[in-house]
């Protein structure tokens, strides 16, 4: 239905915007991008006019980053069809879609750190243009749209917004019509963010659109005309912000509720938390890390705390903080089992009894050469599973230890002991996922449980952890996803920018309230009365 | 190109073993063209280059001692490529372990005992480990590209061999020829047989069955595929990058250092301002022909060292330049490293995707693997 009221929309819109039969400057028509079994777009079809800023919404994979991807020709579509100006096009590479006026303006930059803006500039521009004049063109435009730049800083000694900055002038020297930014203010400060809008507003009074993607509600609100939402590949929603509020755009990203999970085992709190976090704070270790502020968590027997966030918020510096990957500064500020280990490394850690499962399969949780065997020795060599004995591995205890998570947890196999590369998404998840639970740990820390993976493999992952959190372990979840958040938790923390909201009952949060605090409404450090009785504080101090 | 590499899902154990033969084929091969090239007979100019070194017992014997060192240090080099250090600086280490174990015969050269053998290999290790140790702690220091700090150290440490040779080590009754005293007799490690073949080689045998164990059994050995594999993997298992570069360096240092001070007291049984035909690097092509495995190193310890021999008895019998050793060698590593693809990759033919699809994709465009 929803897909449906899209296209109607679409269709309604174009003639009524220009008042003649001119097409919308991109439309898109059924497109769709698959990777192997996960479908990342599902037949997605939207238009966007020439002067309008757009917002393209959605939680992460939902398949904005796809879709972009395909209108800048860095992907090509399984289906359906691009129009640019009425007109199907086909875009073999970046540089076609350059041609033809579509510029992209990505999250990450692309600039040597030791050249000047000027040569950066340059190095980005199609082969054969000049330098001469390169510079006055780019003191003339980036003064033009208020990007002030000097074309002869060296980028290494320029802000993050700066940078940015030279990215966006690169990208309008080629005179786009079609401006793609992807979630650019994720690296500006709100006082960088504010000048950006100004420049994006006066780009589209020109006449150029631009497709802003985005999870920052606040953002769409006062900047953007329309805004399409994906969710889980799909448009699911064309809304006009003027008409909508940050709670209602939230609600169409994560999907409506579904119906409630019934816990068998509620969480017993009386006792001593299990897992206890204390005003963890860690600087950011690189220009796209996010520094954690004042983190206070605690986690008992018999329950499960989910960390919802949106990603890029602070949930991978949390979790290698939470494992010992990078140790506190406070030996108190993580305490296993009563025990302080903010100083200790995840060896010492593991010895405690806690486990980790990390967002990344290959190359994190496992190495992807190596067989599921070996994969196992990784993270259990210095518990006591006699997997090594004084210095020698035993191959046949991982052996075992390796078929018996194989047939706990359903790992899906070709044959005997394969390479973890082998194996598919959510079957390594299953096994990466299964290898620390069958240890039975006292406290579970895992990072993404169901990322990338299709919904059985999704289902037998939560149950596992359900029942783990049963038998009198303490679990926290982090996760981007709303759905299986609301399944799983008894209590629920929202990070933002680094700081962690005190955790809520799950019973007393509902999906807009979350939302809401993921899209960085409500206060970073203060809970807004929306975000339900915001009782963890309390409970954390009791403990 | 019509053709397209296409990822295997796993390694392929076919080719992990047909590689290097694959490769020795096509180096041969273009061996033969050189030759052809060069207007010597192909199938005769490979016959002094690759067989005939290999039809007399003297000849054998010279073929181990030359692998003696090579296996020594291709080995430590194997351990410190699988755990992705590059330690390009081998023939630093062994000349720096030479010069450590020569101490004792040239200071002590009247002490005769049957501890200066054993002290002086030890010295050779401990020589070639402290070596080794420099660019180990300007990468865990300073993030220094150890494959630069490495090899620039081999020639401080070349230099440092010649000035020593030439000044203060010069042998006093040497009619001021740039070399040291000879050992003394309690100084030189013993021919195996009579001949060439020294206690060397028996090191190189024991070191190639302690790696193979370390690397195949122990959690040493894990840690080190683990490291090489994936640093964050590694630290994930509680592994630290900076000890395992330490561990590396120092173990592959001990190696050379000892190939270094084992080759000079069993071959040369003086210090010369030059004591190797580059054993340091040629071993680098040895770690990889061998599949930086310890047993393969052992093979392709015996088979780098027969392009030495055959350079010689080319120069000997066909007058060409003995630098010819070299080419061979280059060849060697260049289709090495290339066959090596073939372990993750394989060929596909692509037909024509007419005129709007180009043969490259953006997935196609990513990099191979570097070397493994």
């Amino acid at each position: 239905m929803d897909d449906k009221r899209s296209v109607s929309l679409a269709v309604a819109d174009g003639p009524q915007r220009s008042g003649s039969d001119r097409a919308p400057l991109v439309e898109t028509i059924g497109l769709t991008k698959r990777f192997g079994e996960l479908v990342a777009c599902d037949e997605i079809s939207f238009d966007l006019n020439a002067g309008e800023i757009h917002a393209l919404l959605g939680e992460n994979g939902a398949g904005k980053s796809t879709l972009v991807k395909m209108l800048y020709g860095a992907l090509e579509p399984d289906e359906g069809t691009i129009l640019w100006r009425g007109v199907p096009v086909r875009l073999a590479n970046p540089a076609e879609a350059r041609s033809l006026g579509i510029g992209m303006v990505f999250q990450h930059f692309s600039l040597f750190e030791s050249l000047n803006v000027a040569e950066n500039i340059l190095l980005g521009l199609p082969a054969g243009e000049r330098r001469r004049g390169l510079a006055d063109k780019i003191r003339t435009i980036s003064h033009d749209y208020g990007l002030p730049l000097d074309p002869d800083a060296t980028v290494h000694d320029l802000s993050v917004g700066e940078r940015q900055r030279v990215e966006i002038v690169r990208c309008l020297l080629q005179e786009p019509q079609l401006i793609i930014m992807d979630e650019p203010t994720s690296v500006l400060t709100p006082q960088e963010a504010d000048l950006l809008f100004v420049t994006l507003r006066r780009l589209a009074a020109e006449g150029r659109a631009i497709l802003y993607i985005t999870h920052r509600l606040p953002e769409v609100l006062e900047l953007a005309e329309r805004a399409t939402i994906l969710r889980r590949g799909r448009v699911v929603a064309s809304a006009d912000p003027k008409r909508e509020s940050a709670a209602s755009l939230a609600n169409m990203m994560v999907g409506a509720k579904v119906g409630d999970v019934e816990r068998s085992v509620m969480a017993q709190r009386d006792g001593e938390a299990r897992l206890q976090v204390k005003d963890l704070s860690a600087p950011a270790s690189g220009p796209f890390s996010i520094a954690l502020k004042d983190i206070s968590l605690a986690a008992h027997a018999g329950e499960i705390v989910c960390i919802a966030g949106v990603a890029g918020n602070g949930q991978s510096e949390l979790f290698d903080a939470l494992s010992g990957e990078t140790r506190a500064r406070s030996n108190e500020a993580i305490c296993i089992d009563g025990v302080p280990c903010g100083h200790l490394g995840v060896t010492r850690r593991r010895q405690l009894g806690a486990a980790f499962v990390p967002e990344e399969r290959l190359g994190h949780g496992a190495v992807a050469e190596l067989r599921l065997s070996d994969n196992v020795v990784l993270t259990r060599h210095a518990t006591a599973d006699g997997l090594v004995r004084s210095i020698f591995v035993d191959a046949r205890t991982a052996g075992d230890v390796e078929s018996r998570v194989v047939g706990d947890y359903d790992v899906r196999i070709a044959r005997q002991d394969p390479e973890a590369r082998s194996l598919s998404g959510g079957n390594l998840q299953k096994f990466v996922v299964g290898r620390e639970l069958d240890r039975r740990p006292g406290v579970l820390v895992v990072n993404q449980p169901t990322w990338g993976v299709d919904a059985g493999a999704a289902s037998v992952i939560r149950q596992a952890l359900i029942d783990l959190a049963g038998s009198g372990s303490a679990v926290v979840v982090i996760s981007q996803d709303l759905d299986e958040i609301f399944e799983i938790a008894d209590r629920i923390a929202v990070i933002s920018r680094g700081r962690l909201s005190p955790p809520v009952k799950a019973e007393d949060a509902s999906r807009e309230s979350v939302g809401l605090l993921m899209g960085g409404i409500g206060g970073q450090s203060e809970p807004s009365g929306k975000a339900g009785k915001p009782d963890g504080r309390a409970e954390i101090h009791a403990a | 190109m019509p053709l397209e590499l296409i990822k295997r899902p796993e390694h392929s154990r076919l080719m992990a073993i047909a590689s290097p033969i694959i490769a020795i084929s096509l180096t041969v091969a273009a061996g033969a063209i050189l030759f052809a090239a060069m207007g010597h007979d192909p199938a005769s100019a490979l016959y002094f280059y690759f067989i005939d070194p290999l039809s007399t017992g003297w000849s054998l014997e010279e073929l181990v001692s030359k692998a003696t060192p090579l296996v020594l240090i291709g080995v430590g080099l194997a351990v410190c490529f699988i755990s992705n250090n590059w330690n390009i600086g081998a023939e630093g280490q062994y000349t720096f372990g030479a010069i450590a174990g020569s101490t004792i015969p040239i200071y002590f050269w009247e002490w005769d005992s049957v501890l200066v053998l054993p002290l002086m290999m030890i010295m050779g290790m401990i020589g070639g480990a402290a070596y080794g140790a420099i660019p180990a702690l300007l990468k865990t220091r300073f993030g220094t590209n150890e494959i630069l700090t490495s090899l620039m150290l081999v020639y401080v440490a070349g230099l440092f061999l010649d000035w020593l040779v030439r000044g203060p080590w010069r042998d006093p009754g040497g009619f001021n020829f740039p070399e040291s005293r000879d050992f003394s007799e309690a100084a030189i490690l013993p021919s195996l047989t009579g001949g060439a073949m020294h206690w060397g080689a028996v090191f190189a045998v024991i070191a190639v069955v302690v790696v193979a164990i370390l690397l195949a059994r122990t959690i040493k050995g894990f840690e080190v595929r683990v490291i090489g594999q994936s640093g964050r993997a590694g630290a994930f298992a509680g592994f630290s990058r900076a000890r395992m570069t330490y561990f590396a360096f120092l173990l592959s240092g001990a190696l050379a250092g000892l190939a270094g001070i084992a080759t000079v007291s069993g071959s040369v049984q003086q210090l010369q301002p030059v004591i190797s035909p580059g054993y340091g690097f040629t071993a680098i092509i040895v770690a990889f022909l061998g599949r930086l495995n310890p047993v393969g190193v052992l093979i392709a310890g015996l088979m780098l060292a027969l392009t030495y021999l055959g350079g010689e008895a080319a120069q000997v019998t066909m007058g060409v330049s003995d630098k010819l050793a070299r080419v061979f060698q280059g060849m060697l590593l260049f289709f090495v490293l290339g066959c090596d693809t073939l372990i993750l990759y394989r060929f596909r033919l692509v037909r024509s995707r007419g005129p709007h699809a180009p043969c490259v994709s953006p997935a196609n465009l990513k990099p191979v693997k570097d070397v493994p």
